[in-house]
């Protein structure tokens, strides 16, 4: 029974890694991604351009003016010379944001009296402006605090910052191990479903049915060649994160592998019953298309979670690919341990057993 | 026969468009790609994709409870953005935030009111983020510095004084005063929908042409080379139009992102941006003439890059210089720019001309192209 099923695998693979093109699919993307995702995926503000019209030219805000444009988040400053400036360089992106320091801001300061300054910022990007103006804040925060150097206060508390598990707050830190996730969704989805789906197409698969082989075995044997392509998937990425991008692995290797089995047993699920509601390669596309895209774009990888609301959140726990895009970045950078990484891992133990077992029973009817 | 062919028959076209259109409605993929994957995507985009956290969950860690200790955390409590957890284990929110459950820890430390009441010392408040979530983290180092400066206001009003930060930063967001993340993002959404539609439903389905042979069927015939490309880019163009429809008026209506634009201009840029992704769809299509391989590129060529480089969501200006160089060779970068500035600011002249420019060219590249490998097929 084993040899019978060996074979079978061993078939499996050959014909998965012989055609040129599929090798070319379960390459190709992975190393696209790897290389260009990082990079461009990123919410983190750099390069960006900003203005500022100085109403006050005094020393104060010309040595603030000059702190901003040392900040690493900002690569231009464009000085503005009338307030009719600002509508224009907002209006066509050529800023930002826009720094107003008012008439006796200087002066103020000087005296120890309260003053304020502008921020007007583009509301077309919101989140990159919102943080901008974070890192602009702190500047400012850490100008006055100088200021106030040596003067009595009324409150003498302090905030201190630290970011853990990712002290400079990389955004490739973040992706990376989403990454992990999200390219060994689409090997296994296209290796299970599509190679169902192109048995059908071209007969095949009904000489796997009249053979002595039993429907679980079958399922075997698509469901281990899935798990090999993503381990080897997953493996690349790992290297390239751990020596390309220098991201140090926290957790154990050991129980990341553990969880990715796992998280590829719920993944061919999907696939399995995918391939079993189509008949044809291009149903099966289409089919993996619809199944993929919501799953990743909810997964947490685009926007967290936890910013939507509770019903959809609910939702997503049927997302396998949302469990597993935890559980990376848990063991990844937080080396987490199992009881920590347990409470994602159930749910793809059930994900895997019902969407299976669904296939299952389905692929018996159609037979029957 | 070819020398008195005309180049344009209008009869045959409105035949061959009758055919193409009968074609689309009748098969039920390019139903699931025009209408339901537009559905679906809008409202994945509308209500599941969020940068703006409303509550973020943090841990309060109080290691003696005291009046200043307690105090503080009452204005944690206060803030509507901030749904803390206040607890005296330091493992047990460890355990919370490496679980996910919280993304931050305010540490308010043993001796914080002795601290507190000595002069010329500091009181030091810990806050630790959760930087396997950087965007989260960024948005926790802003609002735990707004708690902590409404704190100090409070307490100085408490005792009679006023309290004043010596230089307050007045913030004003234009376009998007409440700087709502989806009022950017739906926009965005629309580009993606428009090249699923564009490039993916094209290429899938023409390519099926050239596989089952109908493709070669109509080469043979008297269809000249133009009305070959107008028959499939006339239908697909209304399609997608229908498709734009439905967005907007679910965008505004249901959605209610305000819209500043002209209908006309949108009109406009929207034919242009549409025939430069059918365009690509009908190039990859001719190029590879096989579904499984054209849906592949497809993918690759035209959504992703969508998603990734178009500056719908991740800022072009913060990618490294190749890759804002690739940027400028992609039509979805244009469309993004231009409903974004549609929906939010209005007509500016400027980045509304730059954009429609650059939309003709790739209009006019992606098409010119087909219509080149086309003829070479005849040949």
């Amino acid at each position: 029974m084993f040899y019978r099923l060996w074979t079978l695998i061993r078939k499996e693979l050959q014909s998965l890694l012989r055609e040129p093109q599929t090798r070319a699919i379960l390459i190709m993307p992975v190393l696209i991604q790897v290389v260009l995702f990082p990079f461009a995926a990123t919410l983190e503000v750099t390069n960006a351009s900003i203005a500022i019209f100085d109403e006050d030219a005094g020393t104060h805000s010309v040595e603030l003016t000059q702190r901003f444009a040392k900040a690493s988040a900002f690569s231009e400053v464009q000085l503005l010379q009338s307030a009719q400036q600002i509508e224009p360089i907002i209006d066509n992106q050529k800023a930002l944001l826009v720094i107003r320091f008012p008439q006796h801001f200087s002066g103020k300061l000087a005296q120890g009296l309260p003053t304020q300054l502008d921020l007007i910022l583009d509301g077309r990007n919101s989140n990159s402006a919102q943080i901008a103006a974070n890192y602009l804040q702190q500047i400012v925060k850490d100008y006055q605090q100088e200021l106030l150097a040596g003067r009595p206060t009324t409150n003498n508390s302090e905030l201190i910052i630290r970011n853990w598990y990712n002290p400079n707050l990389d955004y490739k830190w973040f992706v990376v191990p989403s990454l992990i996730a999200l390219i060994t969704t689409i090997g296994i989805l296209i290796v299970t479903s599509l190679s169902i789906a192109r048995e059908r197409e071209q007969g095949t698969l009904d000489q796997l049915m009249v053979s002595p082989l039993a429907t679980w075995q079958i399922f075997v044997g698509k469901a281990v060649p899935a798990q090999i392509v993503a381990l080897v998937q997953a493996s690349i990425v790992l290297v390239i994160g751990i020596w390309a991008y220098q991201i140090p692995f926290a957790g154990s290797l050991w129980l990341f592998y553990f969880t990715m089995i796992i998280y590829g047993f719920s993944l061919v699920g999907f696939g399995l019953l995918i391939s079993a509601l189509c008949s044809t390669q291009q149903q099966a596309f289409i089919g993996v298309f619809v199944f993929m895209m919501p799953a990743v774009l909810l997964s947490g990888y685009i926007s967290p979670v936890e910013n939507m609301p509770v019903w959809l959140q609910d939702i997503t726990w049927i997302n396998p690919v949302r469990h597993f895009t935890d559980i990376t970045k848990q063991i990844y950078l937080k080396d987490a341990s199992l009881d920590i990484v347990w409470k994602s891992v159930w749910p793809l133990c059930v994900i895997a057993a019902s969407t299976g077992s669904a296939a299952y029973w389905m692929f018996r009817r159609k037979i029957a | 026969m070819a020398d008195h062919a005309p180049l344009l028959s209008p009869r045959r076209l409105s035949a061959l468009c009758v055919k193409e259109t009968r074609q689309i409605i009748r098969d039920p993929s390019s139903w699931l790609i025009a209408v339901v994957i537009p559905l679906l995507l809008l409202f994945i985009f509308g209500y599941g994709i969020n940068l703006d956290s409303s509550r973020l969950h943090v841990g309060v860690l109080i290691e003696q409870q005291n009046s200043d200790a307690l105090d503080f955390t009452h204005t944690i409590s206060a803030s509507p953005f901030m749904q803390p957890t206040i607890s005296d284990d330091r493992g047990k929110l460890i355990q919370m935030m490496q679980a996910g459950s919280i993304r931050g820890i305010v540490v308010v430390p043993n001796d914080f009111n002795q601290q507190m009441d000595r002069v010329g010392a500091t009181a030091p408040i810990q806050v630790i983020t959760d930087g396997s979530e950087p965007n989260t983290a960024n948005f926790i180092q802003g609002y735990m510095q707004g708690v902590w400066q409404v704190w100090q206001q409070q307490r100085a009003e408490d005792r009679g004084e006023v309290f004043q930060p010596l230089i307050e930063v007045q913030a004003r967001y234009w376009f998007n005063p409440a700087a709502i993340s989806q009022h950017f993002i739906i926009p965005g959404a629309i580009t993606i929908i428009m090249t699923v539609i564009g490039a993916i439903l094209t290429s899938l389905v023409i390519a099926r042409e050239w596989e089952r042979g109908t493709m070669e069927a109509l080469l043979s015939t008297q269809v000249t080379r133009t009305e070959l490309l107008l028959c499939k880019l006339i239908p697909y163009y209304v399609l997608g139009m229908l498709a734009m429809l439905l967005c907007m008026l679910v965008a505004i209506f249901i959605l209610g992102v305000p819209w500043r634009g002209s209908f006309m201009v949108l009109f406009i840029i929207t034919s242009l941006f549409l025939l430069s992704t059918l365009g690509m769809g009908l190039l990859i299509s001719t190029l590879t003439r096989n579904q499984f391989n054209a849906a592949q590129v497809a993918l690759n060529a035209a959504f992703l890059p969508a998603i990734m480089l178009s500056g719908f969501i991740f800022q072009i200006d913060s990618m490294p210089a190749i890759i804002r160089a690739v940027t400028y060779l992609i039509p979805a970068r244009y469309f993004v720019s231009t409903l974004q500035t549609l929906f939010l600011a209005g007509n500016i002249s400027v980045i509304l001309m730059v954009n429609t420019l650059f939309l003709i060219v790739s209009a006019v590249m992606f098409i010119g192209l087909t219509a080149l490998t086309t003829r070479r097929r005849l040949d």
